[in-house]
């Protein structure tokens, strides 16, 4: 029975067999078995995640059965790690799940090459102070964190990793690859044996846009010194044109399709400032010790520079669009073999720089290339700051602008006490509010840790309002499970991202404001 | 707009039975003796050790619920007995048990309410398992609703979970006035349509037309599509309500008949070429079963062999699946996170103790991640939660003469007038099928047309404007018979469902 298949039908419409096949392969890791960090385990177990590992060290209390779904009154008194984790591997058998009954905080100060040998590490709840530590032991071990914690109504979601390059970013919205701007000489050709002003209406209705398209531009740049449409006059000139074609009385989507795709005709032709980013980052400059990824894009480069005329490999695919069947397959035939031929090209670079710095040429596989080509303008690299830099020196314009921004408000408080609250329990050895009594005490305290944090981060005479340090002393450090599950879905799904290396990962820190859902995420 | 959870507001039915919940008297006790005291000692203990093995199980739900604060909702009422009622007397109704239902079911247990019921009519399937986490191998087949509220009462002590394994459309329309809380976890437009205008149907309108706020039932709505995915809050007759932002939604794609049959290019094209034109030509009177696996396995033949005539590429059995049942990606983390959401604005607006999301949240995790909320703005003349147009008439007059007011009432100003009340047809302009059988209604009084019932609401459809302006357009009509004595606690949930 082709189960696993079935079961994770409506995943792998979205990640493919490849996406689900890293998934398998993976191993997670996860500090406190919390709501927070149960639930963002949870949702991975689902989806087959390789294997897990739940470190925590404390017993099952009462309060858990009230805010933690893995958890029940037969588990009172057992390690919460053994319990979360017998009710995970039941929601997968073909997971690998164990436990681990430590701290985590002893675990990093202790056996910090523990972690080296996990795909991700999860680490939830945890205090400033184990999460520079965490940070930096994983940073050098490269393996990937993404640190969650759910406070009260608010919380964070932070990925830590020092580079990650996304070849299939998959974006929503992606202007297609169709070269209407700049045909290659197939495709004028092919474009050149159509007849637009055939006589015979159902081949006329039929004729696709890209055709009326290529040949239109193509007689507009004859009688316009070889320039494409690109004033607004000019533009609505060629439309018009376009209009004209079409045999009156009748309705012609054909041509409905050409006038609303007639800007891809004005589009500037060349690479998107993105891609030219990548392309003049410094990782371009290849040696031994590069990536994959950065060879392929110094293939790439070359590849532009050189046989591309400026343009990336051809996508080699179309959208639907109104046409006869014959004239779409041609169509479709010559798009793939153009990008076939580009592939052939870039394939070759990079087998020549492989060569170059002394690797085996044939190191990086042909699917993997292909899809590189096939994806080279949809590119993305993602990179992470050290969290004890961001903590210690975050970039101080942005952390004012966010201050001043009426938008960010609740965010950027919540952010700065997120941190007070650890350094307030580090002074204190509870968290403000943890207890009932003494409130007004801890409101006190609180905005103290706030005022004294805000000066060392730079921003002396900027104030949080007093309504948000009474908020946060309100919350108690309550990890409430509608929070927790939410904080614990978004790092689950960005672990997803960053494990498939499909679709682009959040870059700087998310902040959830579950007051009035103005979450927002901060680059410090 | 915070409402507090009050025996009375709740329980608009004096028949209407309270499940009975063990009240575990407990967690009260506890609570009310933890800290007061023994603050001062407690705060000696080390972090790790500073909940007592004994705590609460409300220990974190208590901060939010029993400790004043400043932003909060306005009718915030800290304490014990706000916790309590939450218990006691908060019913929350979870439409549908499937990737969010799931979700909820658990959010809620676990965020203080205590009466939950779910409504769904579907069965487990294996394709479940990859999200509904409540559900195992061992239960494809079984009822969602029946094994989802089983499992949520296994694991959370003290929560009361009624499942009812049918269609929503199948419940009296007194079973959804039951409810503080609707909370919507579906798939489909026509379901959320449908409890929108079941819902908004028991609003009330004062001479102003201005909502009854006893009226008002709140909805909480999730929905969600591979990484993306939306939660909002419906306070009828005060934020839009789920028709008055119907363009939400993307129109569904559609092929022409003439591509399928004339001129295929895509697999899509040649797979419902075999689904809608060949079966039916194949198999005359014989009713394709999505669920069948023989049926979609002969689509997807005859669509391979309609491909490879004409040299199409890529139709593969799975293809033919999403194509042919139209299937949505979903994924457990983005179901988490909308379920989330809305457990917390269902907390909020039962409890008041934060402020409520207004009105709409958008989740997008596909490029990066970007998370919005919008308000958008509730549409006055809304034929489902709008008040409509009041009109105060004879018992006497009759459907014809109403539709002749109609034409000249300043107010609606629509000629060739089709009539609805309920789900009764009164008169219907075309086909001349439904003209002929509906036209002796014409001569009858409204009055006897609408069950002599005092009051009610009447939906008509027509023509406004005049000469080339003239437009189709719909209105609610908000009608009271003169001389017929209407309660001010009348409970006749009149309504367009």
């Amino acid at each position: 029975m082709a189960e696993p298949k079935t079961k994770y039908d409506r995943q792998l419409r979205i990640w493919g067999e490849q996406g689900q096949a890293a998934l398998e392969k993976a191993s997670i890791c996860l500090l406190n078995c919390g709501p927070t960090g149960s639930e963002t385990l949870k949702n991975l177990v689902l989806g087959g995640i390789g294997s897990i590992t739940v470190v925590d060290g404390s017993k099952v209390e009462n309060g858990d059965l009230g805010n933690n779904f893995m958890v029940s009154e037969s588990s009172l008194g057992q390690p919460k790690a053994k319990c979360v984790c017998a009710f995970l591997q039941e929601l997968n058998d073909a997971v690998k799940a164990k436990f681990i009954e430590e701290h985590p905080v002893t675990l990093i100060e202790t056996n910090p090459s523990f972690f080296s040998q996990f795909t991700v590490v999860i680490a939830t709840q945890l205090v400033e102070d184990s999460m520079v530590k965490l940070d930096r032991i994983c940073r050098d071990a490269n393996v990937m964190v993404i640190f969650a914690r759910s406070y009260g109504l608010t919380g964070f979601v932070r990925i830590s990793v020092k580079e990650h390059a996304v070849i299939e970013s998959k974006p929503d919205h992606f202007l297609d690859d169709l070269r209407l701007n700049n045909p290659w000489p197939e495709l004028k050709k092919f474009t050149e044996s159509v007849n637009l002003d055939i006589p015979d209406p159902v081949v006329h209705k039929h004729t696709p846009y890209i055709l009326i398209l290529v040949k239109m531009a193509s007689e507009w740049a004859k009688t316009h010194g070889g320039k494409l449409p690109s004033t607004r006059e000019e533009k609505k000139e060629f439309k018009e044109l376009i209009k004209g074609k079409i045999i009156k009385d009748e309705d012609e989507d054909n041509y409905k399709e050409a006038i609303e795709a007639s800007f891809k005709v004005f589009a500037p032709q060349g690479i998107s400032s993105n891609l030219k980013r990548i392309l003049d980052d410094t990782c371009s400059e290849v040696d031994s010790c590069s990536s994959d990824f950065w060879v392929m894009v110094a293939a790439l480069k070359e590849f532009i520079a050189n046989e591309g005329g400026g343009e990336a490999p051809l996508e080699g695919s179309i959208p639907d669009m109104t046409s006869t069947t014959e004239l779409y397959i041609n169509l479709q035939k010559l798009y793939q073999a153009k990008a076939e031929a580009d592939f052939l090209i870039v394939e070759q670079h990079v087998r020549d720089i492989l060569k170059k710095i002394g690797r085996d040429p044939f190191s990086i596989s042909k699917p993997v290339i292909k899809s590189f080509c096939k994806n080279s303008r949809k590119l993305t690299v993602c990179r992470y700051k050290p969290i004890d830099e961001e903590f210690n020196s975050p970039i101080l314009p942005e952390m004012q602008k966010y201050l001043a921004d009426e938008e960010y408000s609740l965010a950027v408080g919540f952010y700065i006490l997120l941190r007070a609250v650890d350094r307030y329990s580090a002074n204190y050895n509870t968290f403000p509010g943890q207890f009932d009594g003494g409130m007004d005490e801890d409101v006190s305290r609180l905005k103290t840790t706030a005022v004294s944090l805000l000066s060392d981060l730079g921003c002396n005479g900027s104030t949080l309002t007093e309504d948000l340090i009474n908020e946060m002393c309100r919350y108690g450090a309550a990890e409430l499970h509608a929070v927790a599950a939410y904080v614990g879905g978004v790092a689950s799904q960005e672990v997803i991202k960053l494990i498939t290396r499909q679709f682009v990962p959040m870059t700087g820190t998310f902040i959830f404001n579950g007051i009035d859902h103005k979450s927002q995420l901060l680059y410090l | 707009m915070q409402r507090k959870i009050q025996a009375p507001d709740y329980h608009p039915l004096p028949s209407g039975p309270l499940p009975s919940v063990p009240v575990t008297v407990g967690c009260r006790s506890l609570v009310s003796s933890n800290c007061n005291t023994q603050c001062n000692s407690d705060r000696e203990l080390l972090m790790a050790d500073a909940t007592a093995p004994q705590s609460s199980r409300s220990r974190d739900l208590d901060k939010l619920l029993l400790r004043p604060g400043h932003l909060v909702g306005p009718t915030f009422e800290p304490g014990t007995e706000l916790r309590d009622d939450l218990q006691e007397y908060a019913r929350i109704l979870v439409v549908g048990a499937g990737g969010l239902g799931c979700e909820l079911l658990k959010d809620l247990a676990l965020s203080g309410f205590r009466n939950l019921e779910v409504i769904d009519m579907d069965r487990i399937e294996v394709s479940n398992l990859n999200r509904q986490f409540l559900f195992r191998l061992e239960d494809v087949g079984k009822p969602k609703a029946e094994v989802a509220a089983k499992r949520v009462m296994e694991r959370v002590t003290g929560v009361n979970i009624v499942p009812h394994f049918c269609r929503i459309e199948e419940k009296e329309l007194e079973f959804y006035t039951e409810f503080s809380i609707i909370v919507l976890g579906l798939d489909s437009i026509e379901a959320r349509s449908y409890i929108n205008e079941v819902v908004c149907g028991f609003l009330e309108f004062d001479n102003n037309d201005k909502a009854v706020e006893e009226s008002m039932k709140p909805m909480v709505d999730g929905g969600t599509e591979g990484f993306k995915g939306h939660a909002r809050v419906i306070l009828p007759g005060i934020t839009p309500c789920f028709e008055c932002t119907i363009w939400l939604f993307p129109p569904q794609v559609k092929f022409p008949l003439c591509t399928l049959a004339e001129t295929p290019r895509t697999a899509p094209h040649c797979i419902e070429y075999a689904h809608l034109m060949k079966w039916g030509e194949v198999h005359p009177g014989k009713t394709f079963d999505p669920d069948d696996p023989e049926h979609m396995q002969w689509v997807y033949l005859e669509a391979v062999k309609r491909a490879e005539a004409f040299g199409i590429p890529g139709v593969t059995y799975t293809l033919t699946q999403g194509v042919v049942k139209n299937i949505i990606p979903a994924i457990a983390s983005t179901n988490a996170i909308i379920s989330a959401a809305c457990a917390l604005e269902t907390l909020k607006i039962a409890s008041g103790c934060s402020k409520t999301l207004s009105n709409y949240l958008t989740y997008n995790g596909v490029e990066g991640l970007h998370t919005k909320a919008t308000e958008f703005v509730k549409d006055n003349d809304c034929p489902v939660c709008g008040p409509g147009i009041f009109m105060e008439l004879d018992t006497c007059l009759t459907l014809k003469m109403l539709m002749e007011q109609l034409e000249d009432h300043p107010k609606v100003l629509m000629s060739r007038v089709s009539v609805k009340y309920q789900s009764k047809t009164l008169y219907m302009q075309s086909p001349p099928e439904l003209e002929a059988l509906t036209q002796s209604n014409l001569s009858v009084p409204l009055f006897n047309l609408m069950d002599k019932s005092p009051k009610g609401i009447v939906h008509v459809t027509g023509l406004a404007g005049k000469g080339d302006t003239r437009q189709s357009c719909s209105k609610k009509l908000r009608v009271v018979f003169k001389g017929v004595g209407v309660g001010i606690t009348d409970t006749d949930m009149a309504g367009g469902a």
